[in-house]
């Protein structure tokens, strides 16, 4: 196959130059088999993307041509470097992108499900065979240069490839792993499994359904967990405890209790065994709902106290160190720092002023209130959002200090951002590259806001920077459980039996990253910094620590 | 260590006399087993590795002797034993072994057969933080008729009213008809927090309690409080809405001086003392949670006292401590486990016509001709020959002459 790729280009390269010579254009039937070479040629590398890339088991035709979109410009990022001819070959190649997609799908579905075969014949014969050092020397130039290329091109980290199932069976294995020898007891955190029918474009992420909770699998007085940590994960997996400041909080307190209730085993380091001791609860919270920005910041924090422990510092002296670490962290990172933000905050909150909010962020809520306090005259627009409805409690807290408020729904809000002076917004965590990711439909907010000339603030503590970078909410999200998007009313549920419907799919995403060019201010316990500014303050905190 | 469980052993059996003459209720085999063995496997399929076990000295001398309960039983039973005579209650057994109470507890009844998912009402109890949570069934018709009853007797007396709010996991009233007089009353302050709420009467409770250990010192210093189901449970499902429940500062108080001194003993367990209450109260501020929609207040309107049930819809759970119970959890119990309906140490002869209903014990001899239809067939009985056995529960070592 390589061979045979080899002498297509050989040809090419032997046209492009008699085309070269006879004049620039190339004549209408060396374009046709051109066209036909660089086809093949496509499809052999297509074969070998597929292997890397193992497509679910359910195949829809918009996950493959989705699928192979990302995949066709990658081609022709590949094959610039693969074949080092000259420019020209290059136009019909990019010109061949879109002319393969304009062709009718019945021969695409056709060329695909042959593709595949070809592709599964080929796995089991490469299993067979091991390794491909070989082969890869003898194709020489093909794929010396796309070898090259393969750090350039970033692979999801595992944790996120649900559909693979061999990442999976990994996870299972790393889950079985984790543990201790505490008088030969193995902590074996069950995997819980994936609920319902997952929109294809999605397939590489989790979706729990809230009435499997991962204590079914758990012996009842847990033993291998602790319970404070049982506790918080049902808590976080039926929503008790939402919202990325009070789910820190809580796991801080839970490691807290965690701590106290440790004891070192005989030969063995505190400040090793303790870290061991916490991975599992990790693994446990994560299964129950994937940790936020926030509390991987606060864990990594956890860990790096407990490691800096010197190793003759006495059990008593060390644990009530780590606490009052732990103490001190959130008294500075999550209390004093919303002060802060407050008190920046107030400063662009006029009189007569007209807020927009969204949804039920800490943050914001707690500006408003001391805004409240100083005795601003404002008014506030509360927009909300199914299914999680999460602007009702806002306005509940906010009514009862006082403050006058509306209420809408996403729906109406190009209706109401006439009267509307700022937007303030909370975010979740903020990417390296300025995006911000926040709650589902806040990105359509701030487009919104920004067409109609609104100034869009976003406020945030530092502790919730985070160094990923993402361009778009498909790679990395949450998928909450599809079942609460079916509504009954008057008894009537006509979303009951959804799983049965074939073509029907229930997609209840969490999370979405705003572009920086739709925010206008990121209000931080530094001070009010534009959102390019983000790398520069981690820049700043990785230099601190 | 989370949660110990505690299994009430120790009951009379009041309501089947009949068949307490000989073997004590929570020996009385059903299915072949001794009554004890259902709770104890349910707690040992869920994971509990010890169980408190309250009951008479008679009893556990039958325990220990009985192969059963030693063979398949793995966890550690700690045996406490409790004079017979006793007007104990199952609230004064709890405070009898106030000692050995070191977290929250489980308290089970021996008679109770069921095979519940227990983490469904220990969820409950972890995830709100809850003072109570317990079980409860909906109530099954019971099919068998009972000999020596005529027609159907039905308890009115013995009804209970369950409120629960509309999720139908908090509960916000219980009352049993007994105590009613005249009518049902319920305090406007309860309407005002749960506006709607539903009141079933068709439920049987299934006497499995989780209790928060505030509760178990709570009734060490309130002693007349003497049985969980009668008292402990209906109280504090009144003290849930009670104003002193709902009061901020509780030390505060100087106006009630004397209420003061009654609600000593309740501010105990309404302080849910933990070292760092002001972090779970930063972690709920900063939630956007709430239990309820339409009102101005926080979540669980700002109330520490919780009790939660879950109410199963689907299953087997039934309470023996009656007769046509009884003769009903035969009927079903061998359906709980996959056990072959006939001991494999069982000699049947051929001509033996066998019901599918039928459980048939270890170490019997069953001649020919016999008929043996919807039956129980204790361990080591001898059934001889041109015998019909019918709707029977035959107990163990009987024998059965001809005819």
């Amino acid at each position: 196959m390589a061979d045979s790729g080899g002498t297509d280009e050989h040809d090419k390269k032997d046209d492009v130059e008699r085309s070269k010579s006879e004049g620039k254009e190339l004549t209408k039937e060396e374009k046709q088999r051109l066209r036909k070479e660089k086809k093949q040629q496509k499809k052999h590398k297509e074969k070998k993307d597929d292997k890397a890339s193992q497509e679910s088991g359910k195949e829809n035709k918009s996950a493959s041509s989705a699928a192979a979109a990302p995949q066709l410009p990658t081609q022709t990022v590949k094959a610039p470097s693969a074949v080092p001819a000259p420019a020209p070959v290059f136009v019909p190649a990019s010109s061949e992108a879109p002319a393969s997609a304009d062709k009718p799908t019945k021969t695409k579905a056709e060329l695909k499900a042959e593709r595949r075969a070809r592709q599964e014949a080929e796995r089991a014969s490469k299993q067979g065979k091991k390794g491909d050092p070989g082969q890869q020397a003898a194709s020489g130039k093909l794929k010396a240069p796309p070898s090259e290329l393969q750090p350039v091109v970033k692979r999801l980290p595992e944790h996120i490839q649900v559909d693979n199932p061999e990442v999976l069976k990994k996870l299972a294995k790393k889950l079985e792993r984790q543990q201790t020898p505490v008088h030969g007891a193995t902590i074996k955190i069950p995997l819980r499994s994936d609920y319902g029918y997952k929109v294809s474009l999605f397939s590489h992420l989790h979706q729990y359904s809230r009435k499997a909770p991962l204590t079914q699998q758990l012996s009842i007085p847990s033993t291998v967990i602790h319970p404070a940590v049982v506790r918080l994960g049902l808590q976080y997996s039926q929503g008790i405890v939402a919202g990325s400041n009070a789910r820190s909080v809580a796991l801080l307190h839970a490691f807290k209790q965690v701590i106290r209730d440790y004891t070192t085993p005989p030969n063995e380091e505190l400040s090793r065994d303790l870290v061991n001791k916490l991975k599992p609860y990790i693994s446990f919270l994560n299964q129950c709902r994937p940790l936020s920005a926030s509390m991987g910041n606060a864990i990594k924090f956890v860990k790096k106290e407990i490691s800096n422990i010197p190793t003759q510092c006495k059990e008593e002296e060390a644990k009530s160190k780590i606490l009052n670490c732990i103490e001190w962290y959130i008294n500075d990172k999550i209390i004093l720092a919303a002060k802060a933000i407050a008190a920046s905050a107030i400063e662009k909150i006029s009189d007569e002023d007209v807020i927009l909010v969204y949804g039920c962020s800490s943050l914001v809520n707690h500006i408003l209130f001391e805004a409240f306090e100083k005795r601003r005259k404002f008014r506030v627009i509360v927009v909300d959002s199914r299914p999680r409805l999460e602007g009702r409690e806002a306005l509940r807290r906010l009514v009862q200090r006082g403050i006058s408020c509306t209420y809408v729904l996403i729906s109406a809000v190009s209706y109401i951002l006439p009267e509307v002076s700022k937007v303030f917004l909370g975010a979740h965590a903020l990417l390296a590259n300025g995006y911000v990711m926040s709650r589902v439909g806040t990105s359509q907010i701030a487009l919104v806001a920004k067409a109609f000339n609104v100034p869009v603030l976003v406020c945030c503590e530092t502790y919730k920077f985070c160094e990923r970078v993402q361009t778009d909410s498909f790679v990395s999200n949450e998928l909450d459980d599809p079942d609460d998007l079916i509504v009954t009313r008057k008894g009537k549920t006509h979303l009951e039996n959804w799983q049965e419907v074939p073509s029907l799919g229930l997609l209840n995403l969490v999370y979405d990253v705003t572009p920086p060019d739709f925010v206008d201010l990121v209000i931080t316990e530094l001070g009010m910094i534009p959102c390019t500014s983000v790398p520069v303050v981690l820049r700043v905190k990785n230099v601190d620590q | 260590m989370e949660l110990q469980a505690v299994l009430m052993a120790a009951g009379g059996g009041s309501r089947m006399t009949d068949l307490i003459y000989n073997t004590p209720k929570p020996l009385l085999p059903v299915g072949n087993k001794p009554l004890m063995w259902y709770p104890l496997n349910l707690l040992e399929r869920v994971g509990f590795e010890e169980v408190i076990v309250i009951t008479t000295k008679e009893v556990q001398k039958m325990m220990s002797s009985d192969p059963k309960m030693k063979l398949d039983v793995k966890m550690k039973l700690d045996v406490v034993c409790i004079q017979e005579d006793g007007d104990m209650g199952t609230a004064d057994a709890l405070r009898h072994i106030q000692q050995k109470i070191k977290s929250d507890v489980l308290v089970v009844s021996c008679d109770l057969i069921t095979d519940v998912a227990l983490h469904e009402v220990v969820d409950l109890f972890r995830a709100h933080n809850a003072t109570l949570a317990m079980l409860m069934s909906k109530a099954h018709e019971f099919t068998e008729t009972v000999p020596g009853q005529k027609g159907k007797k039905k308890t009115a007396e013995q009804r209970d009213f369950v409120g629960v709010d509309p999720s139908g996991k908090r509960l916000l009233f219980m009352a049993n008809e007994a105590d009613l007089e005249d009518g049902l009353s319920i305090r406007k302050s309860i309407i005002k927090k749960h506006p709607r709420m539903h009141i079933k009467t068709g439920l049987v409770d299934a006497h499995l309690y989780c209790l928060k250990k505030e509760v178990v010192d709570f009734l060490a210093e309130n002693k007349s409080i003497s049985s969980i189901r009668g008292e402990l449970v209906p109280y504090l499902v009144r003290k849930q809405f009670s104003k002193t429940a709902n009061r901020q500062k509780m030390k505060d108080e100087s106006e009630d001086q004397t209420q003061k001194k009654n609600d000593d003993s309740t501010n105990q367990e309404l302080l849910i003392a933990s070292r760092d209450e002001s972090l779970l109260q930063l972690a709920q501020e900063r939630s956007c949670w709430n239990d309820h929609h339409g009102d101005m207040s926080e979540a669980y309107h700002g109330g520490k006292l919780r009790c939660y049930v879950h109410i199963l819809d689907q299953g087997l759970c039934y309470r023996v401590n009656t007769l046509a119970a009884y003769i009903e959890a035969n009927r079903l119990a061998p359906k709980l486990f996959e056990e072959p309906a006939v001991h494999p140490s069982a000699v049947i002869s051929e001509k033996c016509q066998m019901g599918s209903d039928s459980m048939i014990g270890a170490l019997c001899q069953i001649a020919d001709k016999t008929s043996i239809k919807r039956s129980t067939i204790g361990n080591s009985t001898t059934v001889k020959e041109k015998v019909k056995v019918t709707n029977s529960i035959v107990m163990h070592g009987v024998t059965i002459e001809e005819g």
